[in-house]
């Protein structure tokens, strides 16, 4: 479906973006143009509407207003091919969500057969080589509850990989893992966005931020407040809010009671 | 002199073995065995069962029972569907049926099935089909709402990650949804086969010839022939035969998917919404 695609140097464009969930307004119009390449991070507190955000971007979560074009398609037009647009629109979720009745392997095929229609050969060598990139080849025959969370991520990270997806949506991926896990995960990740995969993160690594993204956007009450080159938001904020919300994070001895 | 309390305890345990010893003494010693093992336990009864009690009885309870359940799982699986659909009519037909057969009596519907209905739409079911259709269609309606149950208890994530990959709500249901709501539901349908198992006696109103008697209907026509327990205990152990091996996979499986309960807050949604 790589055909599809417009080629376009704008990979994610989200223009007027609200969304309401009943009565409570979680995103107030958000912003956004992510460039193909591009990794852009997105940070801040609780409750501020960044899964929110990231959901619509592969319309998990319906826009209340607002246009969403990734690769030159309009998802929020009626008439767009959802699920097709979103085998190109990769997820990982912050609690892996693998299938846990199918193995590894079949984790990784099963979208690729049902879906894109690859023969059982050709979607296992692509399950296989993903594998490899995230560095668990050997648990090919594991089910999912054999894994360690952060070995579930990867496989999760593989799965969406399995699908070549053009942008690649990261939901705190690192946030349900014991700190020794943190980092298998965020170096994946790290060597994505070093071959040019186009990557949404919302995180709370600020490290990782710090170092990988090209750009950091902080959300505060559905609004993005502030937004960046990384060594700007995040070591030279300049509203308020930011600053305090870094102050929380950096410095876990000032944490807030909201915190 | 004060007991503790822990004492009393202990005593009032001997007092209740000391008891049931006793009872047990002066049934042995009052008991006419010989008049009970006449009654209960007749061999030469029991021995004039076999091999047919196997060979016919057991094996068309087991029959009546495949039909009865293969029927009820489609069935339960269509009317769950429906329970769960946006569009309301089918909702509204789904509990409808639901209610309807969860508060008739099953024999009523054995009833219709093998009387009224082949009288009203001069239609003649032979007697497979009409077992089956009459505990498929009691059975669906119990077995629906464990798969609804089932399927609301699939998590969420699950869909979630199923529909972020590019797959629509149909396949989602039928690739994600469904597979793990019958792991999450094994148990409780085991039992549900059970029920359906004992249920399959009630076929024994739809004047059967000698070949189709099933256990409960093989015993009552021997004990009519000779009067004791004997028929009906060995009709018993035979379901016992089927239900008991069941009735521990049931108790295993549970124990194996223990901890996903059904209706826990966690779970949520259907791969049919968007
Ligand atoms: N499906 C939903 N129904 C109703 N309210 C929702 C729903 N999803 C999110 N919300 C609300 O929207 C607001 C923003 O939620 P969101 O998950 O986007 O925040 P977040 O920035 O990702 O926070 P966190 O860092 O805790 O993940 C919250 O107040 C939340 O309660
Ligand atoms: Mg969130």
């Amino acid at each position: 479906m790589k055909s599809s695609d417009v080629v376009t140097d704008v990979a994610v464009e989200i223009t007027g973006l609200k969304k309401s969930f009943g009565p409570l307004e979680v995103l107030k119009g958000i912003d956004v143009s992510v460039a193909r390449g591009e990794v852009v991070c997105i940070i801040g507190p609780s409750g501020s509407g960044k899964s929110t955000l990231l959901r619509c971007v592969n319309l998990l979560e319906e826009p209340t207003d607002g246009k969403i074009v990734v690769n030159g398609v309009e998802l929020t037009d009626p008439d767009c091919d959802i699920d097709a647009a979103r085998t190109r629109i990769g997820m990982v979720f912050q609690g892996f969500n693998l299938f846990s009745h199918l193995s590894v392997l079949n984790n990784l095929t099963v979208a690729q057969r049902k879906v894109l229609k690859r023969g059982e050969k050709q979607a296992q060598e692509i399950a296989l080589r993903n594998l490899e990139r995230v560095g668990l080849s050997e648990k090919v025959n594991a089910m999912p509850a054999q894994l360690s969370g952060g070995q579930q991520q990867r496989v999760a990270i593989a799965r969406a990989l399995s699908m070549d997806p053009s942008v690649m949506l990261f939901d705190e991926p690192t946030s349900a893992l014991d700190p020794e896990l943190v980092g298998d995960v965020l170096g994946v990740m790290r060597a994505l966005a070093d071959e040019g995969m186009t990557m949404l993160v919302v995180t709370h690594e600020m490290q990782f931020a710090r170092e990988v993204a090209d750009r950091v956007l902080f959300m505060d009450g559905g609004y993005v407040v502030e937004e960046g080159p990384a060594a700007q938001v995040i070591g030279d904020p300049q509203h308020e809010r930011t600053k305090s919300f870094l102050a929380r994070v950096l410095d876990p001895t000032h944490q807030g009671p909201s915190a | 002199m004060a007991m503790s309390k822990r004492r009393r305890a202990i005593m009032f345990r001997r007092a209740q073995y000391a008891l049931l010893i006793v009872i047990v003494a002066l049934i042995a010693v009052f008991a006419d065995w010989e008049d009970i093992r006449r009654s209960f336990f007749n061999v030469d009864t029991a021995a004039k069962m076999f091999p047919t009690v196997i060979q016919t009885a057991l094996v068309n309870t087991i029959i009546y029972s495949a039909f009865g359940f293969a029927i009820g799982l489609g069935l339960g699986l269509l009317l769950a569907l429906m329970k769960l659909s946006p569009v309301a009519p089918w909702r509204w037909i789904a509990t409808a049926y639901i209610e309807f057969f969860r508060g008739v009596p099953a024999l009523l519907v054995f009833v219709a099935l093998s009387v009224a209905v082949p009288l009203a739409f001069g239609l003649k079911f032979d007697i497979n089909s009409t077992a089956g259709l009459a505990l498929g269609i009691v059975g669906s309606a119990y077995i629906a709402e464990t798969i609804r149950a089932g399927i609301l208890a699939v998590p969420k994530g699950q869909i979630e990650a199923a529909r972020s990959l590019g797959m629509s709500p149909g396949r989602t249901l039928v690739t994600v949804t469904i597979p793990q709501a019958f792991r999450i539901i094994l148990p409780p349908l085991t039992n549900e086969l059970i029920m359906l198992i004992k249920d399959s006696s009630l076929i024994s109103v739809v004047g059967l010839t000698a070949a189709d008697y099933e256990l409960t209907k093989f015993g009552r026509e021997t004990l009519s022939r000779s009067p004791s327990l004997t028929p009906l205990l060995v009709a018993g152990l035979c379901y016992l035969i089927i239900t008991l091996p069941l009735g521990h996979l049931s108790r295993h499986l549970e124990k194996r998917t223990g901890g996903r309960k059904i209706g826990t807050p966690e779970s949520t949604g259907l791969g049919v919404s968007a």
